[in-house]
């Protein structure tokens, strides 16, 4: 059986007042899929999620989620879909005035009505998935980088929410961080049967977990595969960011006018 | 020259509609803010939590403050009624220098300073920090959830806070010159009882500081929430709210003195 198609992004254009960032994007997301979004620096990976998110409107075309148009949806519509989702922010984004237990109650307390006992239960589960049932009471000023990520990924996990954005979930973290968030990715999804979508830079991680990826340059999808085909891949841009080289489609130089002429030298070669 | 000239009228025209933009943007979001007040009422713990951050923590700044203002008022005006020999109306003097004007101009300066900044510095690097993004990607709406409890606490906080600034302030008086200068206390406290009115002093300079209330925490949300998420631009907005606040209380004070007690 086909799993079910949970993201349908279709000809979708997005622009900050006339500069484009997007241009005809089209992207299918199935269930229970780790989904890797990859390419430069400000090339429209966020912008995506933000998108998927409700947090902006496209210029045209859509994105639907669970069948519906996103960007058609009023307020409450929006909310109520955006309960089924969790997003995992660059940093965390931990509430730094609540303790981690807080943080992944969060919006229990808000969109439940659960009494404190059982709400006290799920936290802890929820913690324990991530490795740090025995940290529920510390404050986010004192855990470090990897760890505010779990708690951050322990909270946007916290409704069993049927998609998860995590924007550079693997920025800044050392290897051993970096290989717990990413089987922790891995395993979240395949347990709850949820679909993840990762925007992130680091090739050899992701590609280690995810089901599919796409590559976006200058708001486009440069290319699209499986793992095994982009590891494979002989497109110019796909080879250049897999393998880190310096030089390709993507250039070194940024563009500037001759170097000789910066530099004063043609009129001394006269 | 023309074209110099022609730049100059351009950047005038261009800061007046940028700031008349920005006046309206300000009135939207304030008016977004008491519409979305009812989480606050419903949830009144959100509120009360922000009375301890804003009003509780701002104590101790208005007391010395108070007293000490309250002191240097009944040195300076003992100082000088003594030379009409009227030094027993310094209660009076002291009083009504403080319900009137001083309790909840300095309180709402004081209140700007302490509580205003520490608002916007706080949704600020909450925005900075992708806090109220985060809140919003999980359905819950950041004006009514962070931003109404906090303006909800500084409206209620603002009246007691000149209350008490007014009443350290006539402690500080009764200190100096019953205590220490040795004006008779029955006078000191007689004539202010006779001279200051409920209605036209006390009930005046309490309307004054709820509006003041309303001002300083207004501009501080708006300040937080539309500061640019940058250390520079929380820095920027920190700054704003500050200056704003005591030149709009300054400004309302006067026209809440022309109408009240000039009846204009």
């Amino acid at each position: 059986m086909t799993p079910e198609v949970l993201v349908e992004v279709s000809d979708l254009n997005f622009s900050y007042n006339t500069r484009p960032i997007l241009k005809g994007i089209n992207m299918t997301m199935k269930r229970g899929q780790v989904i890797a979004i990859m390419g430069g620096s400000g090339s429209g990976k966020t912008t995506l999620l933000r998108l998927i998110g409700g947090e902006v409107v496209p210029s045209s075309g859509y994105v639907k989620v669970s069948g519906q148009v996103v960007h058609q949806l009023d307020r409450d519509a929006l909310f109520e879909i955006r309960r089924k989702m969790g997003m995992l922010f660059q940093f965390g984004a931990l509430f730094t005035d609540l303790s981690v237990f807080d943080n992944v109650a969060f919006q229990m307390r808000e969109h439940t009505d659960l009494p404190e006992s059982m709400i006290r239960d799920l936290v802890l589960m929820k913690l324990h998935a991530v490795g740090l049932r025995g940290a529920h009471h510390l404050m986010p000023a004192e855990l470090s980088g990897g760890m505010a990520r779990r708690v951050a990924l322990a909270r946007s996990i916290a409704l069993d929410p049927m998609l998860i954005m995590y924007d550079e979930p693997f920025t800044g973290l050392d290897p051993i961080s970096l290989g717990v968030i990413g089987s922790l990715i891995r395993r979240m999804t395949d347990t709850l049967g949820m679909t993840s979508v990762i925007v992130t830079h680091d090739v050899q991680e992701s590609l280690k977990i995810v089901d599919y990826v796409y590559f976006i340059a200058d708001g486009v999808i440069a290319a699209h595969g499986t793992p095994a085909e982009v590891r494979d891949s002989v497109a110019p841009f796909v080879h250049q960011f897999v393998h880190g080289e310096v030089d390709g489609p993507v250039p070194f130089h940024y563009p500037a006018q001759s170097y000789r002429r910066d530099l004063n030298l043609e009129k001394a070669l006269v | 020259m023309f074209k110099h000239l022609a730049a100059s009228i351009r950047g005038v025209g261009h800061r007046t509609t940028e700031g008349i933009w920005q006046l309206g943007h300000a009135t939207r979001f304030f008016l977004l803010v008491l519409l979305k007040s009812g989480t606050s009422f419903r949830r009144f713990g959100l509120v009360i939590r922000e009375l301890y951050y804003v009003g509780v923590l701002s104590l101790i700044i208005i007391v010395v403050s108070g007293l000490f203002v309250g002191m240097v008022l009944g040195l300076q005006g003992y100082e000088t009624l003594q030379k009409y020999g009227s030094e027993s109306a310094v209660g009076t003097l002291v009083a009504l220098s403080l319900v009137r004007e001083l309790g909840p101009v300095v309180a709402a300066l004081l209140f700007a300073s302490r509580a205003g900044s520490a608002i916007t510095a706080e949704i600020g690097l909450m925005k900075a920090t992708e806090q109220l993004a985060a809140m919003g990607m999980m359905a819950v709406d950041p004006v009514a959830r962070v931003v109404a409890p906090r303006f909800w606490a500084g409206v209620i906080s603002m009246p007691f806070l000149a209350a008490i600034f007014s009443v350290m302030g006539v402690f500080g008086g009764y200190l100096v010159t019953v205590t220490f200068i040795g004006v008779d206390a029955g006078s000191f406290w007689s004539q202010m009882q006779s001279n200051v009115d409920f209605r036209i002093d006390i009930l005046n300079g309490f309307i004054k500081s709820c509006f003041f209330g309303v001002a300083v925490t207004a501009i501080a949300v708006f300040e937080g929430y539309d500061s640019p998420p940058t250390a520079e631009g929380v820095s920027g907005a920190t700054t704003r709210t500050v200056v704003t606040s005591s030149l709009v209380i300054l400004g309302l004070d006067f026209i809440l003195t022309a109408f009240m007690f000039r009846g204009i």
